[in-house]
């Protein structure tokens, strides 16, 4: 380890970033080193994005450098970034679909000559690249015959044909099967071989540590902590991002499971992209009142679907949902609300929030008939039931009259949940109520959940980080491939779950 | 957190004169339109002038109205110009008698019979319309073009191309009357003039007061939050073109009683007049936001200028290349209003999001 500072390529030094009054990053330093490949670890909220788009110039840091090479550099948009030799690959794939693999390598910068594009070029460039990476695919394969992880890959070539020195990857396996995972596995070792940096971040920790050289834990936007993998396990990863002592609540007791609500009968649903697969695969559970179950699995593993189709959105294919011991049948997302089925979707911003609207009129949405009057919406009864909401789910905002998005993301999710509460539910499903928010709202949406439980609610939560199974939840059912492979009491552990989710176990 | 809102609560206190120009753009274009065109000509700001004006504004605010629903769910009804031209069509053929062959007698309808009518058929395209879009997901555009077309077409084929002159009816068939909604007065304020009112306030209180009008701007704000919250949004779809369809239907009546004749080419283009009198209002094209009184005052700004620029004497090309250029404006100024905030399916990051980003490192 003589000469680490020799190879380090890219640095951050002290890097702030302040977004209005919020400090998302707080003097972060960092090293990304030629032919490793670097993680960063942390939880949702901890500046990891943040940090990534400043390094790939989508955004600027409100102080500290970042130097190159040595010398300090400004970046002024991602362009110049990729110029440097730094490239991003986002989660979400940015390839257009509908143009062939060679069309979207060179998207932006088209090979001309006195005849327009010179497409032969352009193949012949697209075919090299894709020789060693993805080999037996056309330079003219419509992006959209390719599966995800395909897609992936070309979203890697392309980056490679800038020759990017420093690319920098964000969850690129979440959309992956495991067999393509290990393909980007093997793409990444022979890429740092030829000394491509690489910084890595990704949810899933046994993952990211089969990769990693050097591992940065990010927390509330300081770095806690930085090894290298020789000298790091899970129980180090996960201790440095959460902290030592955070707890998430235990299961609430004291009081009898009513009778059971929610009967799910050997349920099918299909898979919306591809309807020769069942996503739930012959699934039956019960939920009592008052019981707090948590669904766990892996991306895939059929937990939305799941859940959707209980709310009346997704269709199901067989079996059925039976609420107090009577089938739901056709039920509308309407008429299932009335009975008492609340959902609290996964994506909070697509399927929770109307962003039009302020935090009152999102929060009272799904229950309008209760501030109607003589048939008549009373501004009054409504502004009240929203004051009254927001106090209940202990929503941070000076008044139901602010916009919604200038809440934050753990408060927007909260409204959502309120939301839900004002229909009164029976039965509460969250899709990844954790998801995109900070630990603090976290901590206090499972509080609010095992209060209501008490009350009676049945509650399903659906997660996919393992911490949080072991919280408040009676009872952890863990899914694969659409059927429940496990079910666990409060007292499981880690490992445990997720072994049976079919993730493998690195530490 | 705390600190980000409560810097938006200053915000809002604050009187902000880009603010006022920008929320209030449509109220003081059309006091610009007057002012300058009461200078311009002595006859423009006469009580009779105006009532003149706001008889032509009611037809476009009618349509306007009716449209606005339509746009404040995401949709467009390209058809109402063609459905005007149709409900005023099938009054003057109902006027006309209906013969049944059976019975060998014709038919003659009153007015009120004609009245509803019309408005049925007016409801009928609408429910054409909706029923594409919501259930057989047809893009609105495409839906309501298709409509236009057919519609305007079913009007011609009525009438042979033909215009309808005798709309008088006749005291003995008991069928006169139909000339009141064009021409006659209530405290000296036009008929149509009153319609339009009576429409904006009804469809004022049901967008602000009722619970159908919450699901139309929840629906048109994010269509999939409001449907998993229980919102009826097919329904809602439905609804507003068969809205927007009578509300078009109306209009034809009273365009056809104040010519007193009934063309099978009325409202041609209308349809655009309508859309441009919504945006004037302020209304997003990408729906969830506008009402009303926008639109009414997107109406007069349209009617009070294109007759305007006739009072003064501008020739009717200019008169375009002004309109054009007002919708341009107005179009920008929305942009202004609403660009920088995030629209709800797009992939975009919080963080870039608004001046208030609340939640910085936001990763799903």
């Amino acid at each position: 380890m003589n000469d680490e500072f020799d190879d380090v390529v890219l640095e951050a030094r002290n890097v702030v970033k302040t977004y209005g009054g919020t400090r998302a990053l707080k003097g972060v330093n960092f090293e990304i080193r030629r032919g490793t490949v670097t993680t960063l670890f942390g939880e949702n909220g901890a500046g990891k994005s943040t940090l990534m788009k400043i390094l790939s110039g989508v955004e600027q840091p409100t102080s500290g450098e970042i130097i190159l090479d040595g010398e300090p550099v400004v970046f002024h948009s991602t362009n110049d970034a990729r110029e440097r030799g730094i490239s991003i690959i986002h989660q979400e794939l940015s390839l257009a679909p509908n143009l062939s693999v060679r069309d979207n390598i060179f998207m932006g910068r088209e090979i001309t000559g006195p005849f327009g594009i010179d497409f032969a070029e352009e193949a012949r460039q697209t075919r090299e690249l894709l020789a060693d990476l993805l080999p037996g695919v056309e330079p003219d394969t419509h992006v959209n015959d390719l599966r995800v992880g395909q897609q992936q890959i070309i979203e890697i070539a392309r980056a490679l044909s800038v020759n990017s020195r420093i690319l920098i990857m964000d969850e690129p396996t979440s959309a992956l099967a495991a067999a393509e995972v290990e393909i980007l596995f093997g793409i990444i070792h022979d890429l740092t071989a030829r000394g491509v940096a690489i910084v890595y971040i990704s949810h899933h920790l046994e993952e990211a540590l089969e990769v990693t050289d050097h591992a940065v834990v990010l927390r509330d936007g300081s770095m806690t902590a930085k090894d290298e993998r020789s000298n790091i396990d899970l129980e180090w990863i996960v201790r440095n991002m959460v902290g030592d002592n955070f707890d998430l609540g235990s299961p609430p007791t004291g009081y009898e499971f009513g009778d059971t609500i929610l009967s799910i009968r050997d349920l099918r649903v299909l898979d919306p992209e591809n309807s020769e697969r069942s996503i739930v695969n012959g699934l039956s559970l019960d939920v009592k009142a008052g019981e707090i179950v948590c669904l766990y699995g892996l991306m895939g593993a059929g937990r939305t679907e799941l859940l959707e189709a209980v709310a009346g959105r997704d269709r199901i294919d067989g079996g059925e949902i039976l609420l107090d011991g009577t089938a739901l049948g056709d039920d509308t997302i309407a008429e299932r609300i009335a009975l008492g089925i609340g959902l609290v979707p996964e994506d909070r911003q697509r399927d929770g929030l109307v962003q039009t609207f302020d935090v009152g009129t999102n929060l009272t949405l799904a229950s309008l008939g209760d501030s109607l009057r003589n048939g008549v919406l009373s501004r009054r009864t409504e502004k009240k039931i929203a004051q009254d909401l927001i106090r209940t789910v202990t929503v941070k905002t000076p008044g139901p009259e602010l916009p919604i998005g200038s809440l934050s993301g753990g408060n927007q999710q909260k409204v959502v949940i309120g939301k839900v509460i004002a229909t009164d539910p029976r039965v509460m499903l969250l899709d990844e109520p954790s998801r995109g928010i900070d630990i603090g709202a976290k901590g206090e949406v499972f509080r609010l959940l095992a209060e209501r439980a008490r009350e009676g609610l049945a509650v399903v939560y659906s997660t996919s980080e393992v911490g949080e199974c072991l919280s408040i939840a009676h009872r952890i059912i863990v899914l694969r491939r659409g059927q429940i492979s496990a079910e666990f009491g409060p007292d499981a552990t880690k490992e445990m779950i997720m072994a049976a989710s079919g993730e493998a176990v690195a530490a | 957190m705390t600190t980000t809102t409560t810097a938006i609560l200053e915000n809002k206190k604050k009187f902000s004169l880009a603010r006022v120009l920008i929320e209030g753009r449509a109220f003081l274009a059309l006091i610009l339109i007057i002012v300058v065109f009461s200078l311009m000509s002595p006859n423009y700001l006469t009580f009779d002038n105006i009532l003149i004006m706001s008889s032509h504004v009611a037809i476009y605010a009618i349509l306007g109205l009716g449209m606005l629903l339509v746009v404040l769910n995401g949709g467009i009804d390209l058809s109402v110009g063609s459905t005007l031209g149709f409900s005023a069509v099938i009054a003057g053929f109902l006027m006309q008698g209906v013969p049944i062959n059976i019975f060998g007698v014709i038919l003659y309808p009153s007015i009120p019979v004609v009245v509803v009518i019309s408005c049925a058929v007016g409801a009928a395209v609408g429910l054409v319309n909706g029923i594409l879009v919501s259930k057989f997901k047809v893009a609105p555009f495409v839906a309501t073009l298709g409509m236009l077309y057919v519609v305007r077409g079913l009007a011609l084929l009525m009438t042979n191309g033909l215009t309808i002159n005798d709309l008088s009816g006749d005291e003995a068939l008991g069928n006169t009357g139909f000339n009141w909604l064009g021409f006659n007065r209530v405290l000296n304020i036009p008929i149509g003039v009153i319609i339009m009112i009576l429409i904006a306030i009804v469809l004022g209180f049901i967008l602000g007061r009722t619970r159908f009008g919450r699901w139309l701007y929840a629906s048109g704000g994010n269509e999939r939050a409001a449907e998993l919250s229980g919102v009826p949004v097919r329904g809602v779809k439905i609804w507003v073109y068969v809205i927007s369809g009578i509300c078009a239907a109306i209009a034809g009546l009273i365009l056809a009683s104040t010519l007193t004749s009934a063309s099978p080419t009325a409202g041609n283009t209308y349809e655009l007049t309508a859309i441009a009198a919504v945006v004037i209002g302020g209304a997003s094209l990408m729906g969830g936001r506008g009402n009303v009184r926008g639109t009414l005052l997107g109406a007069f700004v349209i009617g009070f200028l294109s007759d305007g620029l006739v009072i003064v004497g501008v020739s009717a090309y200019w008169q375009m290349v002004f309109i054009g250029a007002v919708i341009v404006v107005a179009v920008l100024l929305n942009s202004l209003q609403y660009g920088r905030r995030r629209r709800p399916a797009t992939a975009t990051p919080p963080v870039k999001a608004s001046q208030s980003t609340p939640e910085p490192a936001g990763k799903n």
